[in-house]
């Protein structure tokens, strides 16, 4: 299985062209679909799972939005590739059977076409998901929603005049719809405004989480932001809200840096200095360390404290240092012992091409 | 149970979060919870979003835990889950199973949601929109999908007269 078949690796969001993509890196959209009268997940057999991927990847061919799309067969992959895709928000962990020893079961299948995938025998049977540059919930809404419109026209989707679409976990009932940001935080995190922040979210219905996994972990100051219900309200309304309190977040975010710019210049311009000179010549880099430092960094060139790198690096470099990336790269294990010291040197590498 | 953040101190707190992959529930202590911005003197519990983590919490980490034990026997005739099945795992079997079950699911999603009615998107179903169901589809790439499907569970069927026929059927459509 080759990723270089993708484009830009399926990635074109890294490259920091959306609206206010020094803050918000990236937009994401999923709609939840199920094929009518095939056991969600929980109750199906390989059987079904088959005839499930057999159904999409036929809508698909047949199909303008998807009719040349790149096909990952989870099952047939290897940890390391399935973790690859993992790591550039293609699949969940869950797909990807990142949780267990054995393989994903037979069906498990990623379908990629221009910045629009397909999660396949997840845990509905279709996850419909898009990714987009900065904050741009409008644009990735419109590319997901052509895609499910063309797809629902071609294998009859579960859905149900009261409770609109059917899922596998009823939490996500209605619309399958889950918006979410990609938002850094660090100057509310700073002036510790933040708890108060995402203790608002939760009261206007929205959930926050970590930037990577499950496990929800907060990591250089990375949230992503998305709508917690999907059933009871329209399609547009789920996304107009979220974007409303987006907007305040940034907004409040604009705030603080400026609270602490003028409150403690020398104190903020010697953090962002300080990460950037670690970042330029650490000998060993951890992945969460790595983290909290494009986090001082991204911070500085966000307040024009520091005259670069340029957000599509800090971008690539949040993507490339993680463990699987860099194995790959460096032809190791994930688990290699390694591994801080070839990342220390990949983000010098990075970091030395751009500046000269 | 210590806490899954620090490992050192003892979690009295239980994080509940239904993300848009799936539900990660996080054992935390006081300092940990409150570092995640997690207020730990009730407040979470005051918001109308507060009553549901509050009530999945206590339920073990599923929505399926909202719903009441009265019904466990009942169970779908499409794919053969109980109500059971669905408050221990929080997942339903199939797309029946929200008939089967349409009290208790209509309860549980105007607790989550707040509205058990959707008012997004309407969808028709393919060929729908003629009125007289797949055969009568306009799209023939959808009828043609629906020949292909059918075709395939007559032959994993072995019933290969009709196998035959959608196979000549399919044919003259392509």
């Amino acid at each position: 299985m080759d990723l270089s078949l993708l484009p830009d690796g399926g990635m074109r969001w890294l490259d920091a062209a959306g609206p206010k993509s020094t803050i918000v890196l990236s937009t994401r959209i999923r709609l939840a679909r199920n094929v009518r009268g095939i056991p969600f997940s929980q109750r199906a057999k390989d059987g079904d799972r088959t005839a499930v991927l057999e159904r999409v990847s036929d809508a698909a061919a047949s199909s303008e939005h998807l009719g040349t799309a790149v096909a990952f067969h989870l099952d047939q992959m290897e940890r390391p590739e399935r973790q690859l895709l993992h790591e550039r928000h293609l699949v969940s962990k869950e797909l990807a059977g990142l949780e267990r020893e054995s393989r994903p079961r037979p069906g498990a299948a990623l379908l990629v076409q221009d910045q629009v995938g397909v999660m396949v025998n997840e845990e509905d049977h279709l996850r419909l998901h898009g990714m987009w540059s900065g904050f741009d919930l409008e644009d990735a809404y419109a590319a997901v929603e052509a895609v499910d419109a063309e797809l629902g026209r071609l294998v009859p989707f579960a859905f149900h005049p009261e409770f609109g679409y059917l899922t596998s976990c009823p939490t996500n009932a209605g619309t399958g719809l889950r918006a979410s940001v990609l938002i850094h935080l660090p100057g509310l995190v700073l002036t510790k405004e933040i708890t108060k922040v995402l203790q608002g979210l939760s009261q206007v219905g929205l959930t926050f989480r970590g930037l990577y996994g499950e496990g929800s972990d907060v990591v250089g100051n990375f949230f992503q932001l998305s709508n917690q219900t999907t059933l009871g309200k329209t399609e547009d309304e789920l996304i107009d809200h979220l974007g409303r309190i987006v907007r305040q977040v940034v907004e409040y975010e604009e705030q603080a840096r400026d609270v602490l710019l003028r409150t403690a210049p020398e104190e903020v311009e010697d953090k962002t200095w300080r990460a950037y000179g670690l970042l330029k010549h650490a000998r060993q880099l951890s992945f969460e360390e790595t983290m909290n430092l494009l986090s001082g960094v991204r911070l500085g060139v966000g307040l024009k404290l520091l005259p670069g790198p340029g957000v599509y690096t800090l971008n690539k470099l949040l993507i490339y240092t993680q463990p699987a990336h860099l194995a790959a790269m460096d032809g190791r294990s994930t688990g290699d012992r390694e591994l801080p010291t070839v990342r220390a040197a990949f983000v010098r590498r990075l970091l030395e091409a751009e500046s000269s | 149970m210590l806490c899954d953040n620090c490992k050192e101190r003892d979690a009295i707190i239980n994080l509940t979060q239904v993300e848009h992959d799936s539900k990660v529930t996080l054992h935390l202590c006081e300092q940990c919870a409150q570092q995640k911005g997690v207020e730990t003197g009730g407040a979470v519990l005051k918001s109308p979003l507060g009553n549901f983590l509050g009530a999945v919490v206590k339920g073990g980490g599923t929505p399926g835990a909202l719903v009441p034990a009265s019904g466990d026997a009942l169970r779908c005739p499409a794919c053969g889950s109980t109500l059971r099945d669905f408050r221990d795992s929080g997942r339903l079997g199939c797309d029946r199973c929200y008939v089967s079950f349409d009290t208790h699911l209509r309860d549980l999603l105007r607790r989550l949601h707040g509205s058990s009615q959707h008012v997004g998107e309407r969808y028709d179903l393919p060929g729908k929109q003629g009125g007289n169901g797949v055969e009568g589809s306009d799209d023939p790439r959808s009828r043609l999908l629906e020949l292909k499907a059918q075709l395939r569970r007559a032959v994993e069927g072995e019933n290969f007269e009709l196998a035959a026929e959608l196979r000549d059927r399919i044919r003259v459509l392509e």
